[in-house]
């Protein structure tokens, strides 16, 4: 025990002099957000501005462009390509619609029923991100080809006849069809779904399912009433992390869709990177942040979580 | 009637695993397809077994060059965004200071954006200012989207930090420095290297902000987009493959050796 | 083995003046307070008193609005936590969870550049009898064990003053007895003042030469714990520290040294010197007596009770059995609520609810307090801790 009471080594001498009351690392925080604020600023932020300048431009590629508040080119741009804005929408809500149907038996697969399983299933819902997206996706065109077996399934049992009727499809083909294009979707924005949904779900104390069934719930009645609510978060959560970026997508729509499932962020890509109407281009891609925004608003505020971010 | 019930009980486990296969089936067709001899330009059809593409992965010309450069890029992309994020993220949970509500915002709104309107107005941008596009205008744009992903994984961990950990260490003689290197940073590794993981998968396989801001220059998710339009090699498929194996392996390898480990501590 | 002696006061403590505002909250109002070498000193009150503010100033972790912190001689004020010789045990003990005990033991040597720290860390673990974990994590071990470790983690630099922000919060009953009597003994051995903060008023009973009671950041009363027990200052320390039975009663008369109270009709002798209320006569002041010092006897025996003694008269009307003693509320004249614990060694079959009772005691325990504070204070306090 010597040890513990010998004299304690020698630390570093006390100041002197009075110090006046230390303010230890006011600026911190500062030195720490700097650079990668900086870096949103310049490239998020000020791009955003740029865009909303050229969007008012007037000019042409060789002549070059001049703020000439020119605000027609809004009206111009949304009377033509409203079926373009409207398609986004309503393929993307659609997507979003499937991917929480199928993803939600998934999420809940996971959280309660998959036992030793847990880890194997989640390790398979993320392992696909591995092989890049787009070949992902171009195996949806021997997936739903003509005459493959899906296709001939599904025309087997007449589903094709309901979709045609819908306009969904066209004939006895999928590929370059709406539903093709929104299964593309659906595939490409579940993990985004499973995922929060997940980690809600898992949140949930297991025992309050033995409580609501203890409780005289019947199990629909204990899932609508705890489950469901409680795993809201992750509801809200999982759509607009699959609602968001699939409005804006181009890839499934150019791959598996055609020249009439065309989709907003088509044609702002070809606008930009083709067309070089740089004015257009942007007065699009500005209503579609502005449309996003809006909804995504309406909707935090709606279901009541604006806690959530 | 029992196996009604039966499945009654079990409806949620058979719809979860349809969903699964769901998930998979496309993984399996990139697999399946990656031995396919096609007859024409394109891989779409199943015509007969092969191993050609396995023997020969940088058959095709400029495919492997457009790897190198995403992975190129990943790597950068991952260790910009890693750096500038881990120091928001501390900032974020560690201090209060003021424009703290614009700073969240500006963190959340590239995530709540579509990445199209990313793409188009940081090219405005690029445009105005005469850049050249190519590696380092990708680079930018990349280190930019993975930004706030970084954050929100690095502030996640943080957050859930107990504070008096630096406390005890500041008690037991550890400058700021040292309870940084020897505390914070180890305690707060797992966040950072998630956030850093996920930076590196969505920067290799970024497509829509990388397509408005390369220019010329063609990373490898460009490349399979153009080979969709002039014909898909099959050797495509073999990088599918390949990088879907490589990944399962490394997350079960990584997962018995950490089951090894705790099974020998217990 | 205690290090204790004239010339060494390294390890005193000196708070003089210091204070802590957040805002327009005052966490600690400014207090002077010395604890002097070598000695076990507790700061107990309710959670929200200002306490822990109290022993995190003195730790480095929280700067003082106003005043100055010593150890010994030297100004620590100014210093940072890593620069002070001063340890703390944190609350849920805050082990490094991605080291093991060894090397969060050795984490504090290392800091201070010392190479070679087996021997010490190996020392250092025996004393807490935990030299066989050496190579776990904190998550491996059991709670008690965790507390050891923050326990050698803090002790081995040797610090001038050890704190301990409340160490045994986390543990069940048991082992929180054993581990008080575990601290107290590595205490005497090895002589460093420590500085516990605890809303437990037992534990710190149990354990400080020193207690210091706080309430709303002010310190209420300071001790030892028996003179804290017997003479309480005011209603905050009589309702906190155990129980009190406080009678609002008028000073009638004094009697040599002793003061003649009434109380709803009973009169009452208070020693004049256990007395902190100004004593004129036809005042208010507050009576307190301990309910272990009551005796209860039925009304039939009245007549034998001696003579000399204070007593009321009473209606019982809640009876618990509780092994050692048996607890009694009687509702008097004087105290609706009169609390009464009678041993378990000669039980009275008729001290039933309802029955008709003369509680009597001895005037020497009878104490006065200032009838102008809140007869409750520390009540409520002590239930929601």
């Amino acid at each position: 025990m010597s040890t513990l009471t010998e004299a304690p080594p020698p630390l570093a001498p006390a100041a002197p002099e009075k110090k006046p009351p230390r303010k230890r690392g006011r600026f911190t925080p500062y030195w720490l957000l700097l650079p990668g604020i900086l870096w949103l600023v310049v490239f998020f932020a000020l791009p955003m501005i740029y865009q909303a300048s050229t969007s008012v431009q007037t000019g042409s590629l060789e002549e070059g462009y001049k703020v000439t508040w020119h605000f027609a080119t809004y009206w111009d741009a949304l009377s033509e390509y409203w079926p373009q804005f409207l398609r986004s929408v309503a393929y993307a809500a659609s997507a979003t619609v499937l991917c929480l149907l199928l993803g939600y038996p998934l999420a809940y697969l996971i959280a309660f029923r998959a036992g030793r399983w847990r880890n194997l299933i989640m390790i398979l819902v993320i392992a696909p991100f591995f092989t890049s997206f787009l070949i992902r996706t171009l195996a949806w065109k021997t997936i739903l080809a003509d005459g493959g077996p899906v296709v001939g399934a599904l025309n087997t049992l007449h589903v094709l006849d309901v979709t045609s009727w819908l306009g969904w499809t066209a004939g006895d083909r999928v590929l370059a069809t709406p539903l093709a294009v929104v299964c593309g979707l659906t595939y490409n924005f579940l993990p985004f779904m499973i995922l929060p949904l997940y980690t809600s779900l898992e949140r949930i104390d297991g025992r309050l399912h033995e409580a609501a069934g203890d409780l005289y719930a019947k199990p629909v009645t204990t899932f609508r009433k705890v489950t469901f609510p409680l795993s809201m978060p992750g509801v809200v959560s999982g759509t607009l992390l699959t609602f968001i970026p699939a409005t804006g997508d181009y890839v499934n729509a150019s791959l598996l869709g055609s020249a009439d499932t065309g989709m907003i962020g088509n044609v702002i890509q070809s606008q930009f990177l083709r067309v070089l109407d740089y004015p257009t281009a942007a007065a699009l891609s500005f209503i579609l942040m502005a449309a996003i925004l809006a909804m995504v608003t309406v909707y935090i505020r709606k279901s009541g979580t604006e806690d959530l971010v | 009637m029992t196996f009604v019930n039966w499945l009654k009980r079990n409806l949620v486990v058979i719809a979860g695993l349809l969903t699964l296969a769901y998930l998979l089936l496309p993984n399996v067709i990139v697999t399946v397809f990656s031995f396919n001899k096609p007859n024409g330009r394109f891989n779409y059809e199943w015509q007969q077994f092969s191993t050609d593409a396995w023997k020969d992965p940088c058959g095709v010309a400029d495919m492997c060059g457009s790897l190198a450069l995403s992975l190129q890029i990943a790597f950068w992309a991952t260790l910009g965004a890693t750096a500038l994020g881990t120091a928001i993220a501390f900032a974020l949970v560690r201090y209060r200071f003021r424009a703290r509500g614009a700073v969240n915002s500006l963190i959340f709104l590239p995530m709540a954006m579509p990445e199209v309107v990313m793409a188009a107005s940081l090219l405005t941008l690029f445009l105005n200012m005469g850049a050249q596009l190519g590696f380092w205008t990708i680079l930018i744009a990349h280190i930019m989207f993975c930004l706030s992903f970084v954050v929100t994984a690095v502030k996640a961990r943080v957050m859930s930090m107990d504070p008096r950990l630096e406390q005890a260490a500041q008690d037991l003689y550890a400058g700021p420095f040292q309870t940084f290197v020897r505390v914070t940073l180890p305690i707060a590794a797992p966040g950072i290297a998630a956030g850093a993981l996920l930076a590196f998968a969505l920067s290799f396989d970024d497509f829509i902000i990388t397509n408005f801001n390369a220019g010329s220059t063609v990373t490898f998710p460009m490349f399979v987009w153009g080979s969709a339009q002039r014909g898909t090699p099959v050797q495509i498929n073999v990088i599918g493959t390949a990088m879907f194996v490589v990944a399962v392996l490394f997350v079960l390898a990584s997962m018995v050796i950490g089951n090894r480990r705790n099974r020998r501590k217990a | 083995m205690k290090t204790t002696d004239a010339t060494d006061r390294g390890g005193d403590v000196r708070l003089s003046g210091i204070s802590k505002t957040y805002g327009s909250f005052t966490a600690v109002h400014p207090l002077d307070l010395t604890v002097p070498q070598g000695s076990f000193f507790a700061l107990l009150g309710a959670s929200g008193c200002g306490k822990t503010t109290t022993l995190r100033m003195i730790a480095g972790l929280e700067e003082p609005s106003t005043g100055t912190v010593h150890l010994g001689e030297q100004d620590v004020t100014a210093l940072p936590p890593y620069k002070r010789p001063v340890n703390t045990v944190f609350q849920s003990y805050a082990l490094f969870p991605h080291l093991d005990i060894f090397e969060n033991v050795a984490f504090g040597l290392r800091r201070r550049g010392i190479k070679s720290v087996k021997k010490q860390v190996e020392e250092m673990l025996d004393l807490v009898q935990l030299g066989e974990q050496a190579r776990k994590k904190p998550h491996q071990l059991s709670g008690g064990q965790q507390q050891r470790v923050a326990v050698a983690r803090a002790l081995i630099n040797h610090p001038k003053v050890l704190l301990l922000d409340e160490p045994l919060g986390a543990l069940d009953l048991k082992l929180r007895r054993q581990m008080q009597l575990e601290l107290k003994r590595i205490q005497t051995e090895v002589g460093i003042t420590f500085v516990h903060v605890t809303h437990d008023q037992e534990e710190a009973m149990t354990m400080a030469d020193t207690v210091a009671v706080m309430n709303g950041g002010r310190v209420e009363q300071l001790g030892a714990p028996a003179d804290l027990y017997e003479n309480p200052q005011t209603t905050f320390v009589a309702n906190f520290l155990g129980t009190s039975n406080l009678i609002e009663a008028e000073v009638d008369a004094r009697s040599g040294d002793d003061i003649v109270v009434k109380a709803a009709g009973d009169k009452l002798i208070l020693p004049g010197g256990r007395s902190s209320a100004p004593a004129t006569t036809g005042g208010k002041v507050l009576v307190g007596v301990r309910p272990e010092k009551i005796g209860l006897a039925h009304a039939d025996e009245a007549g034998s009770i001696p003579e000399g003694r204070n007593r009321i008269a009473g209606k019982i009307v809640n009876t618990s059995f509780i092994g050692v003693s048996t607890q009694y509320v009687v509702d008097c004249a004087a105290c609706p609520e009169f609390e009464v614990y009678v041993q378990n060694i000669d039980r009275d079959p008729r001290l039933v609810p309802g029955a008709d009772v003369v509680l009597h005691w001895n005037p020497a325990h009878t104490f006065g307090l200032d009838a102008a504070q809140d007869i409750d204070a520390g009540v409520a306090e002590e239930e929601a801790a």
